[in-house]
């Protein structure tokens, strides 16, 4: 059956991917377990309402039954609310005639006179009096509702709303025509989450902590869920982890700063102290590790039921691996620790370079993940010429479901990668994937080697201010799809 | 470190061969109370080493565990092995201690239940 589905109007690029993933997870597709990974395309049926543009809230999404549409509207992130259309017009005339015209048997069951119900007028693109709103309320006397109102706990609730038909609103590109949709509700969201989770109520926060909304979102294209276990190699403060608690995930965690993950702040300002906050199971386990050389035992594989990661991509914070750089060169040779200074040496690291990181990731999250877990992280892109690098790194075991481009400034980019393990990890795909990943970097990442991002991201703008205006105005200005 | 950590990890020094299991050294043992998850402790029940798993119990003072791994079969019905399992596993934590090398002797340190498993500059 086709709902309407309306979304919030952040993240544009995220919404899609998010409600699939969650479609995914609660069994839009089937039962899991005996779905072939390789061949099945786990996408939903979309269509757009009369003159709306691709980033209109406003989408119509077929799923199989009801039950899928609340589970996902209940614990989605950017969905407002979806709902059963029960008709839609350019003018209430129209409007009034489509919701005539639908089926009584779909309607009947709603307007019952034991029941309470509810009415709600929502408008995009535009404010609405009380007083415009009643009379909209009062122009659907054609219903025949019977139950009584109930404004605080009603069994069904109905929903006016109506896009503007001003051409010029919210940066979206012009919705030419005035559309109004009558419905009603199958589930809304609850962004209650989002206050509760914002990082200035966090206890204990590091300069790359992720966003509260922007973790819910990672935990959702990872599918985080009750039974599973969750992973994070770059765990800091655990602000991902905390969100895949949230969903019902085990979660573990692991980083090269033993600082971060042992003692933080002190006794009640760390990462336990994080979950501990919100009232989440603990992880399970956290750990200092090399994600370069991982300290997992041979024979150990498909553990983790989602990774999910921010990476150091060196633009805030860089990453470190073992070994000294002069080390790593072979200017000189490795240090030996004398023995009586060997339980508290510290020793030395080096910069870990994010080509060298995301193919360690892959290689990691290849071996560790079940099949069909998910990997979930962060790639940043330049924005240079106002296009979008469109080279993602690959690998053989992984299927790449889902890209989400979230802008960072007039320079660069963030996206966020969903990748689904389809093949087991084999040496050979190993080999293959490492092989591969010599290409990827020959061919297409000389600008991610060490500093260039850096530098590319923070250096001042060209003097030659002649070429640089015309950039700047070729430079989308309709920031709205990506922040 | 919950004895599930212990069981996913090995020394990892260069040239190593046999760095599995680590033996603990037990300075600390610390319980906490875990929510029971019966399809978290079904979907992890496979991938324990089982042998390396009881004999980290036992080091830890716990000794319920049987030394051989049950038949998965005992997942479905026995409340009581889920029980056990799940206190072992989850419930028992090394705070204090150190991880040893069974090849090489090298300790990896546990301090405030964080095992510390990056390499000195000589055994990458």
């Amino acid at each position: 059956m086709w709902y309407l589905c309306v979304f919030y109007h952040r993240l544009l690029d995220y919404r899609i991917p998010e409600f699939e993933s969650l479609a995914d997870l609660f069994g839009a597709f089937g039962d899991k377990r005996s779905s072939d990974f390789n061949t099945q395309d786990k996408v939903l049926q979309w269509r757009l309402p009369k003159h709306h543009h691709p980033d209109s809230p406003f989408h119509f999404v077929h799923l199989p039954y009801e039950d899928v549409a609340r589970k996902i509207a209940n614990r989605s992130i950017l969905v407002k609310g979806i709902y059963e259309l029960w008709g839609e017009g350019n003018d209430f005339e129209e409007l009034e005639e489509a919701v005539k015209s639908y089926p009584d048997e779909r309607k009947l069951p709603y307007l019952e006179y034991e029941s309470t119900f509810k009415i709600t007028v929502d408008s995009f693109g535009k404010v609405l009096s009380l007083q415009e709103q009643n009379e909209r309320i009062q122009g659907l006397s054609y219903i025949p509702f019977k139950g009584r109102v109930n404004l605080k706990n009603p069994d069904h609730n109905f929903w006016l709303m109506e896009t503007d038909e001003n051409e010029t609103n919210n940066g979206l590109p012009p919705v030419v025509k005035r559309r109004i949709f009558f419905g009603r509700e199958i589930g809304v969201a609850d962004r209650k989450l989002i206050p509760m989770y914002q990082l200035k109520t966090r206890n204990y926060l590091g300069p790359t902590a992720m966003d509260a909304e922007m973790a819910f979102l990672m935990a959702n294209q990872a599918q985080a869920a009750p039974g599973k276990l969750v992973y994070d190699p770059f765990v800091g403060t655990g602000s991902i982890l905390v969100s895949a608690a949230h969903f019902g995930a085990m979660t573990m965690g692991a980083d090269i700063d033993i600082r971060v993950v042992r003692d933080g702040r002190g006794p009640d300002c760390n990462v336990w102290s994080n979950f501990k906050q919100y009232g989440l199971p603990m992880p399970i386990g956290l750990l200092r590790a090399d994600n370069n050389l991982p300290p997992w035992r041979p024979g150990l594989k498909e553990v983790f039921d989602g990774i999910i990661c921010d990476p150091p991509y060196g633009v805030r914070a860089g990453g470190r691996k073992s070994g000294g750089r002069k080390l790593l060169k072979g200017i000189v040779s490795p240090y030996t620790v004398p023995d009586d200074k060997r339980a508290d040496h510290i020793p030395s690291t080096a910069a870990y370079t994010l080509v060298e990181c995301v193919h360690d990731l892959l290689d990691l999250a290849a071996r560790m993940l079940i099949m069909g877990g998910r990997l979930v992280f962060f790639y940043p892109v330049l924005r240079e010429d106002g296009s979008v690098e469109t080279h993602f790194p690959e690998h053989p075991c992984f299927k790449l479901v889902a890209t989400s481009e979230q802008m960072l400034s007039s320079r660069y980019s963030r996206v966020l990668l969903t990748m689904v393990k389809t093949s087991l990890y084999t040496e050979e795909l190993a080999l293959a994937a490492r092989i591969k990943h010599l290409e990827f970097r020959e061919n297409h990442l000389k600008w991610l080697e060490n500093g260039n991002l850096h530098s590319s991201v923070f250096s001042p703008a060209d003097a030659e201010s002649g070429d640089s205006k015309v950039s700047k105005e070729s430079k989308l200005k309709y920031r709205g799809k990506y922040v | 470190m919950r004895l599930l950590t212990h069981n996913m990890l090995s020394s990892n020094i260069k040239g190593v061969t046999k760095g599995f299991p680590l033996k603990i050294e037990v300075e600390k043992v610390v319980e906490k109370q875990v929510e029971i998850n019966h399809d978290f402790l079904r979907n992890i029940f496979p991938k324990i080493d089982w042998k390396a798993f009881s004999d980290a119990a036992r080091t830890m003072g716990y000794v319920e565990l049987p030394e051989q791994a049950p038949d998965p079969s005992v997942l479905e019905s026995d409340l009581d092995f889920l029980t056990k399992f799940h206190h072992a596993l989850l419930e028992l934590h090394l705070e204090e201690g150190a991880l040893v090398c069974p090849e090489t002797g090298r300790k990896f340190p546990v301090n405030k239940g964080i095992p510390n498993m990056l390499l000195h500059e000589d055994e990458v």
